[in-house]
């Protein structure tokens, strides 16, 4: 029944600043937002203007090719901005929050009675509907589809990640009501994915109609595409829903009470985190007030998410829909000397080439420079070594430079998303931009197939 | 090195667009980028990046090349010495031999570099660093007495038709030092190949006493000269003459020890191809037709170039397989038929140079059929499920 998944290939970023196990409910932040760029392959179209008031649940944009799915605000408030950037690209909308929230209040009545159909409608007004997602594609779940499974991947292996097990602890009424939400929306079974290495918090290990998988090894054993691949691989026409166990939690609580009350904890970590911790916040709050006092000097890359995935952030930037994690490293624009012929014993590389391999269980401090110029592939089996899957990563690469569609779908682009290659990003020697190309190549055969 | 940095940042605007020097920005680049690395930060995708990089691999490379180099320039003199009956010592051999052999390199480099400076300045790119290894590579595959403007017209050649056309380094089919290798072999042959090419000063005569021969333990072995072979000792340390970084397994393997530990070098290709070497010289001594038949396999590894460029020719990376699988299939070919055509063909004792090249053209085709392997697997998973 529980087999381990070994997963063999992969690499376990040592960095330092793991956030210590303390959540900390924050100040309720000023500001809140979302942003559309979050969601892959939405156009927004927006409802409010600046100056509305809303409430948490109140629709701010919907998605002009699923026009059913909404975007609501996580807090009530005022609608102060709508940034926008290149050719009027809606950023973020932002929401100055109220003392006190308000919140709108959703139909649910009694959940065993409840059709696909009225869960669907119900996740779609409240703005819960996007945390449902598919493979291929990694876009908003189409409810018209029918997926042959549910994926949830409970455990994230990224670098410095939050420890998912401690966040999940308190919540295993609303989690278990979040699984049973999902299991009115698949035929298929759902896979709940946890790691071997340590126990696993009782909300995982007691929830009831989930099949669950234990994996172990290195990063990228958290990412839901391997962990797909291992148990239940995606072939065209296939579509397999996933989520993650905060967003279900979440869903738990709509259910629950019929609100959409969008708590949720995130690590802030980093090596120029003075007091790296957890934090209770509200989805979509500014981190203006958790890192403030709380960084070190100089100059700073602040990340929505982890250092592989992440995006770039202001220092009163907003958290991510998705986002688990904050996380902020030094920026790396400084020249050095010689930088290449260096030993390296304080930098990390997946190559013995630098000799930090020969000091053993240190944790890096690592910054956002390149470490060099981009060039043509020159060295080959680097990828193939952090690559878990069973598909041949240079290749598939190759075959989206030259858009041959063909040849993308015979090397498996329907299982991959970015996050996949992040790390075969992160060792390449020759700098490519490895995950703006695998997006291009799944935009490329999203197009194609629709 | 922060008034190197402000002199550098100051005179750097001449190099960009619309300075003075604008032509020469991708060699200024290359220059600068040799003295510091660059201050650029990622913008999309990951936000931490690898501390390896090209320079730092060709460099690995380079340094595993070294002890060949040294040997090289040591077995130079001490061939020479030998060959007019001479004595001396090992810093006078190692002197005469250095003397030799640096101008080969220094023509290599600066042949090949200028041409690749002048492509990178032409095509808006930054220079890249693939020269920094084949500069190296093509000195050692040369006898000590090619003249230098045959290195430099071989280097020309390689550079341009055996990298440049193909978009550069990372686009080339063949190995660019071989393909200069070659380019000498069939063009100036008298100069590549025969018994007086490998010692200094033989082919000119002077002063060389009667019982010298020259003959490369291969030669003497494609002879059936069984008995004119050089102790084990000596064909492993490579006190015997060949190519100017051929000759000593031992130091070969001191390099290939370098490569493997850095991992840099493939072990995969390395490994396949000394076993493909002793298969077949294993099949060529069950038949044993002629004395060049039975000679051991394992010697064979030692004899000619096999070891050479089993480490350091098989393995360049973009003109190997590139997939795993492929990687065994392609060595282990090499090895096969590098041996083959050495015992078998009798126009030329060698025949790893040929053996290389020709794997190189069949690299592209092995890679394609693993694909299809795998491609193959995902229909068939597909056909199951559906």
């Amino acid at each position: 029944m529980s087999k381990v998944i070994k997963i063999k290939k992969g690499l376990n970023i040592s960095m330092l600043g793991t956030a210590e196990k303390i959540i900390k409910k924050a100040d309720q932040a000023e500001f809140y937002a979302v942003k559309p760029a979050d969601f892959q392959g939405i156009r927004p179209k927006m409802v409010v203007k600046v100056g509305d008031r809303v409430k948490a649940g109140t629709p701010l944009f919907y998605d002009k090719f699923q026009p059913e799915v909404q975007f609501t605000s996580p807090v009530s408030g005022e609608v102060t901005d709508i940034n926008r950037g290149e050719r009027r690209a809606i950023l973020e909308v932002v929401v100055k929050a109220d003392a006190n929230i308000e919140y709108e209040k959703f139909d649910i009545g009694d959940l065993n009675s409840l059709t696909k159909e009225q869960i669907v409608e119900t996740l779609q007004k409240s703005g819960l509907w996007p945390t449902i997602r598919q493979r291929p594609y990694s876009t908003i779940a189409n409810p018209n589809d029918d997926p042959k499974a549910i994926f949830i991947s409970a455990f994230d292996s990224a670098p410095l990640a939050p420890d998912m097990d401690y966040i999940v602890k308190d919540c295993e009424s609303c989690f278990q009501k979040g699984i049973d939400v999902l299991s009115k929306l698949t035929k298929g079974k759902i896979h709940l994915n946890i790691n071997a290495d340590y126990p696993a918090a009782e909300t995982f290990t007691n929830a009831k109609g989930v099949e669950i998988n234990k994996f172990t090894g290195p990063h990228p054993a958290g990412n839901v595409g391997v962990q797909i691949n291992k148990i239940d691989p995606i072939n065209k026409g296939d579509i397999i829903w996933y989520t993650y166990p905060q967003e279900i939690i979440t869903i738990g609580r709509l259910f629950e009470k019929g609100i959409y009350d969008a708590t949720k904890i995130i690590s802030l970590s980093g090596s120029e985190i003075l007091n790296p911790k957890y934090f209770k916040i509200i989805n979509g709050a500014s981190i203006k007030n958790i890192v403030a006092n709380n960084v070190d000097d100089g100059e700073l890359r602040y990340i929505g998410g982890n250092v592989l995935t992440g995006t770039k952030i202001a220092k009163d930037g907003f958290v991510g829909y998705y986002d688990n994690q904050v996380t902020v490293i030094p920026e790396g624009n400084y020249h050095e000397f010689f930088g290449w012929a260096t030993p390296g014993f304080k930098k990390h590389s997946a190559s013995r080439a630098v000799f930090s391999w020969l000091i053993p269980g240190r944790k890096y401090k690592l910054d956002t420079n390149f470490h060099g110029g981009n060039r043509a592939y020159v060295l080959t089996g680097e990828y193939e070594k952090v690559f878990p899957m069973d598909i041949y990563p240079v290749q598939l690469i190759k075959s989206i430079l030259v858009e041959d569609i063909d040849k993308m779908e015979q090397l498996g682009i329907y299982e991959v998303d970015e996050e996949d290659f992040a790390l075969c990003e992160y060792v390449c020697t020759s700098k490519t931009e490895v995950q703006s190309i695998i997006r291009t190549g799944l935009d490329l055969m999203r197009k194609e197939m629709s | 090195m922060k008034s190197l940095r402000r002199y550098i940042d100051k005179i750097k605007p001449h190099f960009e667009k619309g300075g003075k020097f604008a032509k020469l920005e991708s060699t200024f680049e290359a220059f600068e980028s040799f003295l510091f690395v660059s201050n650029k930060v990622t913008t999309k995708g990951t936000h931490i990046r690898d501390a390896n990089d090209m320079k730092r691999t060709m460099i690995v490379v380079v340094i595993a090349l070294i002890p060949t180099v040294l040997f090289g320039m040591w077995n130079a003199g001490f061939q020479h010495y030998l060959a007019t009956g001479q004595e001396g010592t090992m810093l006078e051999l190692f002197w005469m031999g250095f003397l030799k052999i640096f101008p080969i390199i220094v023509v290599s480099y600066v042949v090949g570099l200028g041409i690749e400076f002048a492509f990178a300045q032409y095509r808006g790119h930054e220079v890249n660093e693939g020269f920094l290894v084949s500069g190296m590579l093509i000195p050692l595959v040369l006898p000590v007495d090619v003249p230098l403007w045959m290195v430099a017209v071989a280097t020309a050649f390689a550079v341009v038709i055996g990298k440049e056309v193909f978009g550069g380094t990372g686009m080339n089919i063949l190995n660019p030092a071989l393909t200069a290798r070659a380019f000498l072999f069939f063009a100036y042959p008298s100069y590549m190949s025969g018994n007086s090419v490998w010692t200094h000063g033989m082919m000119s005569g002077e002063g060389i006493i009667d019982s010298f021969t020259g003959a490369t333990p291969l030669a003497e072995a494609a002879a059936g000269n069984i008995s004119n072979l050089p102790s084990v000792a000596e064909m492993f340390i490579g006190t015997i003459p060949g190519s100017i970084g051929e000759t000593s397994t031992l130091a070969i393997l001191i390099g290939a020890a370098i490569l493997l530990i850095t991992g840099i070098g493939s072990a995969r290709i390395m490994i396949s191809t000394v076993v493909g070497g002793l298969v077949m010289g294993l099949i060529l001594n069950i038949f044993a037709i002629n004395p060049f038949m039975e000679v051991p396999a394992w010697e064979h590894l030692m004899l000619g170039g096999f070891a050479f460029g089993a480490v350091f020719m098989a393995t360049d990376p973009v003109s190997a397989s590139q997939t795993p699988k492929g990687k065994i299939i392609y060595g282990f070919l090499i090895g096969f038929m590098a041996i083959l055509i050495r015992v078998i063909n009798p126009a030329y004792p060698e025949g790893v140079m040929l053996a290389i090249l020709l794997m190189n053209v069949f690299a592209p085709l092995i890679d394609h059929y693993v694909i299809e392997g795998n491609i193959k697997k995902r229909l068939k998973r597909a056909k199951v499920n559906a």
